[in-house]
């Protein structure tokens, strides 16, 4: 019986000759990130280390990413602190990855792993975030954990105690209409399967419709895989992830693939068509309360965010300008982008879609997480209601529990924002 | 015996348990006084140590489910609450056992905010209902790091190996 890609990647990292589904393995690390929390893991890293007689080190300090995002530039002394002493830490350790709060390279943490070429095909990445999924999009497998979880992966180069998942194989065929897209495509497929429809196991996405995808939109289903539980969304590399390495994150050394086995063994077969796929919205308080927009049209917004490591590219910013270019975001609604990097920022400075969004009313803010998760920036008041590019919809999300969260593409999001209610993208705003 | 003292349903995320705007703190010493923060009242009866030491958190599926934070495991382990849900969403169930909180797994529980429970290795008796749910073992790797007494001490020990090596 053949391998799926997350058991050959897995079967590799551990040095066995081949896994299967249930077996417990140790894979070594390729590329262990986490971002302001890292001030928990640097506790955690003391605490494995204390009583030992042995100074505490990481055990490769190039294999090691932290990046300033989750609250930049800091909101509080709190904050504040917790980010000096990574960055002594960082300096002491000689973490060569590490992205501070500088607009010539900062940005989310899981933009900047794909725009720097720190992921490759065939890698084994560990990130103190759950949205680590992410980097599945370019053939890798990617786990997201917590602070004691990358603590051990600090001080050992590897995971422990990892039990291998199955997968479920989504085939996605089709061809996308105008105005539907990868966020509508995987809100579609955790309304289908659930919010714990694939807990504890690995989405691998293929068919037409996805080999056709920009590794922007494929960066999309790998982060919000982990909406469905799943411990990765791999999509296979091909020639658009070469391509995306080469030209966009500048890589020059060897890339090689890890494709499955013709007879790799999947739990499930998902096949979907997007042919017919309408724009998808996620109501609040769940993630997998899924509906065509039809279904929530006319819902007043207080506030449009466009942004996050889901939907801030350069492409939603594109989408988002074209919509908004000469016209204004509606009275009594307000608009926020966050672009997902700098780098972004700066291209999307450069091509005048900052000037159009913000000519709309938008207000363009500093790359980072933003009012994704409420701790700083665009929390919302009490009963006021969001539309946000964004991966999380939960009762508080946005920074207050008597408020709500609906999530869209940057292009529902667009058209709402001239109207100030949920609009069908295929019908109004443009 | 120990007392049901928040009773749940599906998707508990871990926003709810250790809202976002309590992130910046870490310590597992600090994090128990945001527990629940946005469910005021258990809040505050968890700060007014009102809730007795191994007291039930009871939900159903997919409890924890949403980002890392190892704070929503170690605010719940802070106050020494047990949880029974149905099952668990994978990070949160390991943040769980590497800090050392004791998740019950049991598929089909039945109990409300107030009934007394009692644990058996292999069984959960509700004593208000009288009735006796099973209980799922947890996977062996994860037993292995609840015997060593938590993710910390498991890798100690093989660091220490390797690095005297």
């Amino acid at each position: 019986m053949g391998m799926t890609v997350a058991e050959k990647i897995l079967a590799r990292a551990a040095g066995l000759p081949r896994v299967s589904v249930g077996e417990v393995v140790e894979p070594a690390v390729d590329l262990a990130m986490s971002h302001e929390n890292s001030a928990l893991v640097i506790n955690q890293l003391d605490q494995i280390f204390e009583g030992t007689e042995l100074e505490t080190r990481v055990w490769d300090p190039s294999k090691i990413a932290i990046i300033f995002d989750h609250r930049v530039p800091a909101e509080t002394a709190k904050t504040a602190t917790n980010q000096k002493k990574i960055r002594e830490f960082v300096a002491a350790q000689g973490i060569t990855k590490f992205h501070d709060i500088r607009a010539d390279e900062g940005g989310i943490c899981h933009q900047i792993l794909a725009e720097n070429g720190y992921v490759r095909p065939g890698m084994v990445v560990v990130g103190a975030d759950s949205h680590t999924s992410t980097h599945g999009a370019l053939g890798a497998m990617a786990i997201g954990v917590g602070a004691t979880d990358l603590s051990a992966v600090w001080a050992l180069g590897r995971m422990v105690n990892v039990e291998v998942p199955a997968s479920i194989k989504v085939v996605v065929d089709g061809e996308f209409r105008p105005a539907v897209s990868a966020k509508d495509l995987i809100l579609y497929l955790i309304g289908m399967i659930s919010a714990e429809g694939a807990n504890f196991r690995v989405i691998e996405f293929h068919g037409r419709a996805v080999r056709h995808m920009s590794t922007s939109g494929r960066l999309v289903l790998g982060n919000m895989s982990v909406e469905a539980g799943a411990t990765c969304g791999i999509v296979p590399a091909d020639d658009e992830t070469i391509r995306y390495l080469r030209e966009e994150a500048c890589v020059t050394d060897p890339i090689v693939s890890v494709l499955p086995d013709a007879d790799a063994e999947y739990e499930e077969v998902i096949e979907i068509d997007v042919t017919r796929l309408e724009p998808q919205v996620a109501k609040p308080h769940t993630v997998d309360n899924v509906v065509p927009v039809g279904e929530t049209e006319g819902v007043r917004i207080d506030q449009i965010v466009i942004g996050s490591c889901t939907n801030g590219r350069l492409d939603d910013l594109e989408t988002a300008a074209a919509v908004l270019r000469g016209r204004k975001v509606a009275r009594g609604t307000r608009m926020l982008v966050f672009p997902a990097s700098w780098r972004i920022w700066a291209e999307a400075l450069r091509k005048g879609y900052l000037a159009d969004l913000a000519s709309a009313g938008a207000v363009i803010m500093n790359p980072g997480c933003g009012c994704c998760l409420g701790i700083h920036q665009g929390a919302l008041g009490d009963g006021e209601v969001a539309l946000a590019t964004t991966n999380r919809n939960f009762k508080g999300r946005m920074g207050n529990p008597n408020a709500s969260v609906y999530l869209a593409s940057a292009l529902t999001a667009a058209a709402s924002a001239l109207t100030g209610v949920i609009t069908d993208p295929r019908k109004g705003g443009s | 015996m120990a007392e049901v003292v928040l009773r749940l349903g599906d998707d508990v995320s871990t926003d709810a348990i250790y809202p976002g705007r309590f992130m910046a703190t870490v310590l597992p010493t600090e994090t128990p006084q945001n527990c629940f923060a946005d469910l005021a009242e258990f809040n505050k009866k968890l700060r007014d140590g009102q809730v007795a030491p191994g007291s039930v958190v009871v939900a159903d599926r997919n409890f924890g489910t949403g980002s890392s934070r190892e704070q929503a495991a170690s605010c719940l382990k802070g106050w020494d609450l047990v949880v029974v849900a149905n099952n668990y969403s994978r990070i949160f169930f390991q943040n769980a056992v590497n800090v050392g909180l004791r998740l019950v797994i049991c598929p089909t529980i039945e109990a409300a905010e107030g009934d007394e429970l009692e644990f058996a290795p292999d069984a959960v008796t509700n004593k208000t209902s009288g009735k006796s749910y099973v209980i799922e073992a947890l996977p062996p790797a994860r037993q292995a790091i609840v015997d060593a007494g938590g993710l910390v001490p498991y890798v100690r020990k093989k660091v220490m190996e390797e690095r005297a090596r």
